[in-house]
């Protein structure tokens, strides 16, 4: 048996090095994203463009005007009156006006105008604008201290998101298309006559995977301390302990898939759309789970990603150990168990 | 149970449902013998075998393999047997070298048995230099007959052949057709199934399922003479016309 074992894996190896270009996916993947991720994309806004629209013009505006054009988050775009502000706007010439009240100098009322098509970066430039303007006028500025993340810093979110995501892209998905590439090519049938257990073709299918997995983790974690400047302060060994049991639970859930469909492109499909989907929408990695109606909150409960993502998060960036994790990996601890215990069963059903 | 007889089946019985796929069928093969199971599609050929594979659970009915009972005894049985499906089914994308060995260690053939397993095939099977190549640039025969080679790497009592010649040429057809003989005579019994009649003369014996049930059973000789035909095409016409099933 454990010859046969030991045969099994090298041929799953092989597979894997001689279709070089999955295993550049598989490798390449975590990277590319972690560099877009850190560096192009982010939801910092650094160049709100702004205007301002006065019916007179006076020193305290004058002054103000200048206070907020040295920003360097703001790029002051010029004067307009008062008439022109939604034509402004909606010529895309500004991304937010800021108007001042004909009896400033006395109450110092001000209105800000912005352009909400994007929700985003319209909350983000009217945040701005509030915190440049309000500041010196407020009697008792308060302290506001951000912890954890201090500046702020997207990558410091994204990191954790791309690893629940990348381990559900090479587990699940690489696992499915393998199993049932064998049912397409009949393979499987002969691997079934043989001596070899069916529990063992599965678990021997896993290993490389499960490698691969540990080296997207090892090669993530390494950009992001290095190149990304993200913390990780927290413990190494929660940090491990959860991505092992996350990475199990993913490949199991690509033996899942494999008992459902018959063809490589439909496991291809159901892992890629029904797998990804929620890892995006219902994870908290892009949306906060907060704010979704109730019903979702409680859809997100049964994604993988929303207890794996948290719990990175607690522990690479807020520097917390196993203890505060120990809801998160109960959790993924119970899923992985029960996710295993039925697709083996699944899969062991459909040979019938 | 005869000792010779390495395959029984007793009243071998497969239900999906009100659907009888494989209807009380009862037969035995001999130690060394060829046997072919002939039947149209849909008459429960594959059904049959794949329950003497250990691959299916009978619904009733019995049958044993090389001593071990397909039902309760189905990881023993398949220690003792060989597969070679319709469907070409070693890797595609490993060498011939790697698909030996790899079939050869799920058996648990040890790696000096398999290098010396690899000699003997090279010579055997008269393609060594492209024994480092995928096995996908080999012609089709050649991947056939590697296929049967690798079923039969851990010397089996039996081997199960599922259709082994479809697609491929007479020439290629007589050369696998030898290495059978070359198998029975070394003692493995060989059962076959096929679409081809001039293949079923060469069986020893064969049985010719419709519907379910085994309607003839004899040596090609002896079914030839009980429905007065030239040849087994004309037997298996005969019968198969008689199915009321599709």
């Amino acid at each position: 048996m454990n010859r046969s074992f030991i045969a099994f894996v090298r041929k799953e190896v092989t597979h894997i090095v001689r279709d070089p270009r999955t295993m550049l996916i598989a490798l390449l993947i975590p990277v590319v994203q972690m560099i877009l991720f850190g560096f192009a994309i982010s939801t910092e806004l650094n160049d709100v463009e702004v205007v301002v629209a006065t019916p007179k013009m006076t020193p305290a505006i004058e002054s103000k005007v200048a206070q907020m054009a040295q920003n360097p988050y703001i790029t002051f775009r010029g004067y307009i009156t008062t008439d022109k502000v939604d034509h402004c706007l909606s010529s895309n010439e500004a991304l937010a006006v800021v108007v001042f009240s004909r009896d400033y100098d006395r109450n110092g009322k001000f209105q800000i105008v912005a352009d909400a098509s994007n929700t985003t970066t319209a909350q983000t430039a009217t945040g701005y604008l509030t915190n440049i303007l309000s500041e010196s006028k407020a009697a008792v500025a308060p302290n506001v201290r951000i912890l954890f993340n201090p500046q702020l810093k997207s990558s410091y979110n994204f990191v954790p998101g791309i690893m629940g995501l990348i381990f559900i892209l090479i587990c699940a998905m690489l696992t499915s298309v393998s199993i049932v590439r064998e049912k397409e090519t009949g393979t499987m049938e002969v691997l079934l006559v043989s001596p070899i257990r069916p529990v063992m073709i599965v678990v021997a299918k896993m290993i490389p995977y499960f490698a691969l997995a540990c080296i997207d983790l090892v090669s993530i974690l390494l950009i992001s301390r290095y190149a990304l400047d993200v913390p990780l302060s927290g413990s190494m060994t929660a940090l491990f302990a959860l991505s092992f049991v996350y990475i199990i639970l993913a490949l199991a859930l690509g033996l899942f898939v494999s008992t459902l469909v018959e063809s490589q492109m439909a496991a291809l499909l159901i892992s890629g759309m029904v797998f990804m989907m929620p890892v995006i929408m219902l994870s908290g990695m892009m949306f906060p789970i907060e704010n979704m109606p109730t019903v979702l909150q409680w859809v997100s409960n049964i994604v993988p990603a929303r207890w794996y993502i948290p719990a990175m998060r607690k522990i690479m960036i807020e520097g917390l150990g196993f203890g505060y994790v120990a809801k998160e990996g109960l959790v993924l601890t119970f899923m992985a168990v029960a996710l295993v215990a039925i697709s083996v069963k699944r899969f062991n059903n459909r040979l019938q | 149970m005869e000792r010779n007889d390495v395959i029984t089946a007793d009243n071998l019985t497969k239900r999906f449902g009100d659907f009888t796929a494989v209807d009380a069928i009862s037969f035995s093969v001999r130690r060394g013998e060829i046997f072919g199971f002939l039947g149209a599609n849909g008459a429960g050929k594959s059904t049959a075998m794949r329950m003497l594979c250990g691959l299916s659970v009978p619904t009733s009915g019995h049958a044993s393999v090389a001593g071990c009972d397909v039902a309760r005894e189905s990881e023993k049985v398949k220690r003792h047997i060989g597969y070679m499906s319709q469907r070409f089914s070693l890797y595609n994308d490993m060498t011939v070298r790697q698909n030996i060995a790899l079939f050869a260690g799920i058996y648990g053939l040890s790696s000096s048995q398999i290098k010396e397993r690899c000699r003997e095939l090279a010579e055997t099977l008269a393609f060594e230099k492209e024994f480092d190549m995928p096995v996908a640039v080999l012609p089709l025969g050649q991947q056939q007959k590697l296929s049967f080679a690798v079923a039969t790497i851990h010397s089996p009592e039996v081997v199960f052949l599922d259709e082994p010649t479809g697609g491929v040429d007479p020439l290629t057809r007589r050369q696998f057709w030898e290495m059978i003989y070359k198998a029975a005579d070394e003692g493995t019994t060989v059962f076959v199934t096929t679409h081809y009649m001039d293949e079923a003369e060469y069986c020893h014996r064969v049985s010719i399922m419709v519907d379910g049930k085994i309607e003839a059973l004899g040596t090609p000789g002896e079914l030839k003479a009980m429905f007065n035909a030239a040849g087994m095409d004309e037997v298996f016409r005969f019968l198969a016309r008689r199915a009321t099933r599709q």
